[in-house]
């Protein structure tokens, strides 16, 4: 399973599926990440977590144990 | 009167829309999470006609609530208090923000759209097609721009035009997979007399913990129904597909509404300029190797800005005199031997317009000898002790302010999540933290944006030790009376140690807390960051001018009547005679503050100092009503016994009154630094502790106080001890080490304990 954290950086993928549960989980589709959208990994922050992703047009910073929820398919 | 409240998701600028309306002055900030509390205004204009009131709302992303101060916002939004709603949308997200929207078509209030920052969208090149998407929403829409206050008189006619009227609940979940399940739902939440059928219904679907709580029995209902839900995309995860449903529609309605501008197309070079901005600064203030160092450097330009009397370090650069300006009335103002920062300049200034005044009064006053050691002695060299250190103050929060209006204090939580993580707590709480460095109470409240029970309660035991404004004048009178006494060191180095004491000692006890009384998970971090941007001076300066307005209104209130108070207790006997102020030894104070003398003394300012060591005792006891009384104290015991020819104040200021208090009292230094940072961490004032009352339940509040007790107690005593006695460290370091080793061995116990049950 490819994840947010398989992309590169500035690689765009498409959202899958989202996994986990409760709030964390809803807390991902309030904010947008639901399937089928876009997203593109920006950066990591100083100190390797979290990281910054472009999605639904604006910027999201998300915890790599958040990104791993979020299955990808990369896209070129 | 029409009833009007404010939603919108976090950052949109609900805040800014509500001052302009009202006309108050609520706190704006560039970040999510700045309003934590409603709060309600009377629309200002237009008094002819119906009244209006506005509540500002907590920013919320969806109405399942996720944190305290999101359940604040669905609960007055469901809970029939409004006639209308003003859904504030921040145009350059319109996606993400309609997906509140879509949630509160599902309730029967009538709604209004606000479209702001539709200025900062077209600067993008790109226009929203506004009549299209309110024909797509069937709500009216307002383009506004609530910092410029544009569109703001035809919003207000909206309102008035909408707010009695009626309107239908609808979703966009119609003609869905699921829309009869909905149906049967809402019927079933409709014959119980539920308020927003619809809404609950809808909520009950998509497992909304909040809903199931509050209607257990409509959840028994959906179960015991033949409700099932399959798709091939989502299996049977109904959560996934309403929020994909939500977002589709979305989308889908949004085709054609916001257009490129073609003007803007042909000159890419300019747009692209203007995307950048935040790219840019992002490039550099997040870099993978200098965004930490950058955000310390901040920290300590801040710091050095504020405090520092060897401004740039530039001191012996120029002649000795330069600034000095000898034989001036305005010696050593701008400087003595290096030169002043501008908070320094601006503190010496107003220091000195203090001092004209009160000596001016005095030379012309001719009244009863009591009365006078009351007015000057008791009232004006109290008020005026703290009044001074207004500018530093000032000179603080502008900076602060700085941090939160461009957007740079999500950042700072975006570098150091990681490191906050590994203490327990998570990088959302840096900015309670850093907001502590101005006021406690403003961040005890923010601590609500913490989903994390013991995370926020662990947080709001730190803040105090995020040296505040108010204790700004503790910090510098006392630094600078070691400097003149002892000749040691500079005051901002001494400054900028005792901040990193506090710091350290949030980190050390977070860890403590977390590791033991209030485990559990960090808040997660999914949060936005919003593009930085340039803050605006009206809004800044109304800011800083509240600020200083609120502090001197403490002045002359708090700090006046306490002063009296502690002038009265100085110079009357305990059978109410009057005492002149060489006779301060039978006074009521003075007798008060020995009795408890030998509970300060391994702090370093208890019995071994000479009789009139009670002074800092008192001192200390006074700061907490306000956290500045306590130099204010200082200021009227010291002018008292200077009137008794006790000690000889050697010039006007507060540190002098100080190095004269550790001249008569023979105070060491380790003793002084316990002082400081005793008074840090302790107790903080009357305001906060009814702060931290409302925001804990009562077990928390208890634990709480018996935290900043014994951590300001024991870590004053272990300074004091250390620097006085060097070799204590390692009989501290060993009782350290065996209260680690017991507590872990005693987990060891309990967990073997239910292990064996």
């Amino acid at each position: 399973m490819k994840t947010i954290c398989n992309l590169k950086y500035n690689q765009t993928g498409r959202v899958v599926a989202v996994h986990g549960e409760g709030h964390v989980r809803k807390r991902l589709f309030d904010m947008g990440v639901t399937p089928s959208i876009e997203v593109t990994l920006l950066k990591c922050a100083p100190l390797g977590d979290p990281i910054e992703i472009l999605i639904r047009g604006y910027h999201l910073s998300l915890r790599k144990d958040e990104a791993l929820l979020v299955e990808v398919e990369v896209l070129e | 009167m029409i009833k009007v409240a404010l939603a919108g998701q976090p950052n949109s600028g609900k805040t800014t829309l509500f001052n302009i309306l009202t006309g108050a002055r609520a706190h704006v900030g560039n970040w999510p999470g700045v309003t934590v509390e409603k709060r309600e205004g009377l629309y200002r204009k237009d008094r002819t006609n119906e009244a209006i009131s506005i509540v500002d709302l907590p920013g919320i992303y969806s109405l399942s609530p996720y944190t305290t101060e999101e359940i604040i916002s669905r609960d007055y939004l469901l809970g029939k208090n409004c006639d209308i709603i003003i859904n504030i949308i921040d145009s350059t997200t319109l996606e993400r923000s309609l997906y509140l929207t879509t949630q509160l078509l599902e309730t029967n209030i009538p709604l209004v759209i606000a479209l702001n920052m539709s200025d900062e969208l077209q600067k993008s090149g790109k226009q929203i097609d506004v009549k299209l998407l309110e024909k797509r929403l069937g709500v009216p829409v307002i383009s506004i721009s609530a910092l410029r206050e544009e569109g703001i008189n035809e919003l207000i006619e909206a309102v008035r035009k909408n707010a009695k009227k009626k309107r239908k609940a609808r979703t966009v979940l119609e003609n869905s997979e699921i829309s009869e399940t909905i149906n049967l739902l809402e019927e079933n939440f409709r014959s119980n007399e539920v308020v927003e059928p619809l809404f609950h219904a809808i909520k009950l679907l998509e497992n909304d913990e909040y809903e199931i709580k509050k209607h257990p029995e409509a959840l028994k209902f959906l179960k015991n129904s033949d409700f099932k839900f399959t798709s091939t995309t989502f299996n049977d995860d109904v959560e996934a597909f309403i929020a994909d449903a939500r977002y589709r529609w979305i989308v889908a309605n949004l085709e054609g509404v916001v257009s490129v501008v073609t003007k803007e197309e042909t000159t890419p070079s300019k747009k692209k300029r203007k995307l950048s901005r935040t790219g840019l600064a992002d490039k550099i203030l997040t870099h993978r190797i200098f965004g930490i160092p950058i955000f310390i450097a901040i920290v300590f330009i801040i710091f050095h800005l504020t405090f520092s009397e060897n401004f740039l370090f530039i001191g012996g650069l120029l002649g000795e005199d330069f600034v000095t300006l000898p034989g001036t009335a305005f010696e050593g103002v701008f400087g003595e031997g290096g030169i002043n920062s501008p908070g320094v300049i601006l503190f010496n200034l107003l220091e000195l317009a203090c001092n004209s005044i009160s000596d001016g009064l005095a030379s012309i006053y001719k009244g009863p000898a009591w009365l006078g050691g009351l007015l000057f002695d008791g009232i004006l060299a109290g008020v005026f002790a703290v009044l001074s250190f207004l500018p530093q103050i000032i000179v603080l929060y502008f900076f602060i302010s700085l941090l939160e209006d461009t957007g740079y204090m999500a950042r700072v939580a975006f570098n150091l999540d990681r490191i906050f993580r590994k203490f327990g707590l998570s990088g959302r709480s840096i900015i309670p933290m850093l907001m502590g460095f101005g006021c406690s109470i403003p961040a005890m409240i923010n601590a609500r944006t913490l989903k994390s029970e013991h995370e926020r309660v662990a947080t709001i035991r730190v803040i105090p030790f995020f040296s505040c404004g108010a204790k700004v004048p503790i910090l510098l009178a006392v630094s600078g009376g070691i400097v003149q006494y002892f000749g040691v060191g500079n005051v901002d180095i001494i400054v900028f140690s005792m901040y990193a004491i506090g710091v350290v000692l949030a980190m050390i006890t977070a860890i403590i807390m977390r590791k033991t009384m209030l485990k559990g998970e960090t808040t997660p971090f999914i949060m936005e960051l919003p593009p930085y941007r340039l803050p605006k001076a009206k809004a800044l300066f109304i800011h800083l001018y509240d600020k200083a307005k609120h502090f001197v209104k403490k002045a002359f209130t708090i700090i006046l009547v306490s002063s009296v108070v502690v002038w009265f207790l100085a110079h009357f006997s305990f059978n109410w005679e009057f005492l002149e102020d060489s006779q301060i030894e039978q006074s009521i104070l003075m007798n008060v503050a020995q009795l408890v003398r030998p509970l300060f003394t391994p702090l370093g300012f208890g019995s071994q100092l000479t009789k009139y060591g009670w002074v800092f005792i008192a001192a200390a006891v006074t700061g907490l009503i306000a956290k500045e009384n306590a130099i204010g104290t200082f200021g009227t015991i010291a002018a008292s016994l200077a009137a008794a020819g006790l000690i000889t104040i050697g010039g006007d200021s507060d540190v002098d009154s100080v190095t004269a208090m550790i001249q008569l009292t023979n105070i060491n230094l380790p003793a002084l630094l316990s002082f400081i940072v005793f008074n840090m961490t302790t107790i903080p004032c009357m305001a906060a502790v009814a702060t931290a009352k409302a925001e804990l339940t009562r077990k928390q509040f208890i634990g709480t106080i018996i935290f900043w007790l014994v951590v300001s107690y024991v870590i004053s005593s272990f300074i004091y001890l250390i620097g006085s006695w060097w070799w204590t460290l390692f009989i501290i370091l060993a009782i350290l080490g065996l209260a680690v080793v017991g507590y872990f061995l005693y987990q060891k116990y309990q967990n073997n304990k239910v292990a064996r049950v």
